[in-house]
């Protein structure tokens, strides 16, 4: 008797665990928090008859760290730039069928063959955006123009700056006029002191500003682009500016996981996302440039033609990527944690 | 036989909890502090000491020793506050004793996240507090408590005081009222009587209560992020980075193990010491 109980039990375990895999047609993404939005998730699902799961991660850091820890399952994944470069080194992307994602012509070749992928063969990029400074006009004049205003006294304990390592110890580096990517080590020391000696004016390092700029907690936020919109919409007098001195530029890439389970369906959504109007969607939302030109037209006239949304030339050439230092992350860590403890 | 069967299928949800949520983890933990770092995060299974020798640098050490001086003054400071509040409690009439003790629990049914994000309110440059100090006293300037060490040792204190209060109430509540009436009638002074009889009979719930504050704020990285506004470093802290941007999980590993042993130690020792003194107690009294 114990032993059927015990067998029964067990068949139905295998069962529920067999379930799972009934419902075939099923795309499971893994995302920035309300990057697909339900407008978008819902659309898909209507128009291909499939349900989609959305997931979230909130830095590329921890996408990676779900992947390497076994997360399986997930179709397509949203990485940025350098993220992108690491997962191809990994081999954990798929490479993509041009011919399943005809809307690839849709993409702006500005944003094609970077460093990341330079055919594009793992990845399409969508959106993309920069790091700067935001600012609110009433309280800060004149308006800045270089990364130098966040070492001013004037402004202690009214500004914030990024909680990321590489984008706020880049900030010294390019006060300084190296590069983001700099492998020298006095160099890099010459950036944690300046950042240690702007640390008593710092109010707090923090990466969503939005909130902060929104609240008036801070007066000026070291931030990226579309935090800076996206604060601007409630509290008008918010404006952002590339300092002159340059600053660091990021892609969001869409992909496929090598261990897709639906990697046609994968393809498909992918497709859908660069078509204009849903591609506008996400800038609608995130306040990211588009990388999609089309759809531009789709947009509201704020987030159409902005000159620190889509930068002229000259601003253009004064930014770079943040690239995956490989083993020399120890020393930006070993710097960031030094000016952490202080 | 059939005895030991039915034995068997009784532990079996224990021993399977222990094996997969805490031995597993924890050998996978230990072995992870032993190898070297993935280039690009993960792990290469190259055996290496290096994790440990990092350890001992000033720079860790310091943050390490920050982390452990505010979870004993979060402790002490728990303690402090935690014990008039049993005792009251636990004085009081029975038929509001359940309701009193049900207030306390009740923020608890808030997620833990909205209550910082409540304290960040309260403390903020143009906050609450700062408000009603205005008000008070008008020449005063602003108070800039958020982001600094004294925003996080206060949500400390506040997230973890029930922790406290329980099991000391638990205590206290089984208090035999005719011991202390004892001791009066003997002519012991109230002082006398609640340091030798009071708090000698409650040394459980204080050893509970203090086991359960200091190990979860010692290694806290929430309320020091969100509090300190990313601008004081605790060992939690640390730890957390090293398994996310750093992407060093031998080296977050090798540091969570220390920050085990160390609480690990401190537990066993304030043990010892209490329980010491409670045996004390008791030898001195026959």
């Amino acid at each position: 008797m114990r032993t059927k109980c015990l067998l029964l039990t067990l068949a139905f375990i295998a069962l529920s665990i067999g379930q799972g895999d009934a419902k075939d047609e099923q795309l499971n993404i893994f995302t920035w928090a309300g990057y697909v939005s339900d407008d978008i998730r819902t659309g898909f699902e209507k128009e291909f008859g499939v349900d989609v799961i959305v997931d979230t991660y909130a830095s590329n850091e921890d996408l990676l760290a779900k992947l390497q820890a076994g997360a399986t399952g997930y179709d397509v994944i949203m990485p940025s730039d350098y993220m992108v470069s690491i997962l191809i080194k990994l081999d954990l992307l798929a490479e993509l069928e041009r011919e399943a994602i005809p809307n690839f012509q849709n993409v702006s070749p500005l944003f094609l063959g970077k460093y990341f992928d330079t055919e594009n063969r793992y990845s399409v990029p969508y959106t993309f955006g920069t790091a700067g400074i935001a600012y609110d006009s009433d309280v800060v004049q004149p308006a800045p123009d270089s990364w130098n205003v966040l070492w001013d006294e004037k402004y202690a304990n009214q500004f914030s700056m990024l909680d990321d390592q590489r984008e706020t110890l880049g900030v010294a580096l390019k006060l300084l006029g190296y590069s983001l990517n700099t492998t020298d080590v006095k160099e890099l020391q010459a950036a944690k002191e300046k950042l240690i000696a702007q640390k008593p004016l710092v109010k707090q390092y923090k990466s969503e500003a939005e909130e902060l700029l929104v609240a008036g907690d801070v007066a000026m936020a070291h931030c990226w682009s579309g935090d800076a919109f996206r604060a601007a919409e409630t509290r008008t007098t918010i404006r952002y500016v590339i300092p002159k001195e340059g600053s660091s530029q990021f892609i969001d890439a869409v992909c496929i996981l090598r261990a897709a389970p639906h990697r046609a369906l994968a393809a498909q959504f992918i497709n859908y996302l660069l078509r204009p109007e849903i591609n506008a969607k996400i800038t609608v939302f995130t306040k990211y440039g588009t990388c999609v030109p089309a759809a531009k037209e789709h947009l509201p006239e704020s987030l159409r033609e902005h000159e620190f949304i889509y930068p002229p030339k000259e601003v253009l050439e004064s930014l770079e990527w943040l690239k995956d230092p490989g083993d020399w992350t120890r020393h930006y860590n070993r710097a960031w944690e030094e000016l952490k403890a202080r | 036989m059939h005895r030991n069967y039915r034995l068997l299928i009784l532990l079996f949800p224990v021993v399977f909890w222990l094996l997969c949520f805490f031995i597993i983890p924890l050998l996978s933990v230990f072995a992870y502090s032993f190898i070297e770092r993935g280039t690009y995060g993960g792990v290469q299974w190259n055996f290496t000491l290096e994790n440990y020798q990092r350890l001992f640098d000033g720079l860790y050490l310091g943050i390490l020793w920050r982390s452990v001086s505010t979870a004993i003054v979060a402790t002490a400071l728990c303690l402090l506050l935690g014990y008039p509040f049993a005792y009251y409690l636990a004085r009081y009439q029975p038929k509001w004793r359940n309701v009193l003790l049900l207030l306390v629990v009740v923020p608890f049914w808030t997620n833990f996240l909205i209550r910082t994000y409540a304290w960040m309110l309260l403390l903020r440059t143009e906050g609450v507090l700062n408000s009603l100090l205005a008000v008070l006293i008008p020449t005063a300037g602003p108070v800039e408590l958020l982001n600094t060490p004294i925003a996080v040792q206060i949500g400390l204190v506040y997230g973890y005081l029930p922790f406290m209060i329980l099991p000391l109430y638990a205590s206290l509540e089984q208090l035999d009222m005719s011991l202390m009436e004892a001791a009066q009638d003997l002519g012991a002074s109230p002082r006398r009587t609640f340091w030798h009889v009071t708090v000698p009979l409650s040394l459980p719930g204080i050893l509970a209560g203090s086991m359960l504050v200091f190990i979860p704020t010692v290694g806290a990285f929430i309320t020091p992020d969100l509090l300190g506004g990313g601008k004081v470093s605790y060992i939690g802290n640390v730890v957390e980075r090293q398994f996310k941007s750093a992407r060093d999980w031998p080296f977050g590993s090798a540091l969570s193990f220390m920050l085990m042993c160390i609480v690990l130690a401190g537990t066993v020792l304030y043990f010892r010491t209490l329980q010491g003194r409670e045996d004390d107690g008791e030898a001195t009294g026959k």
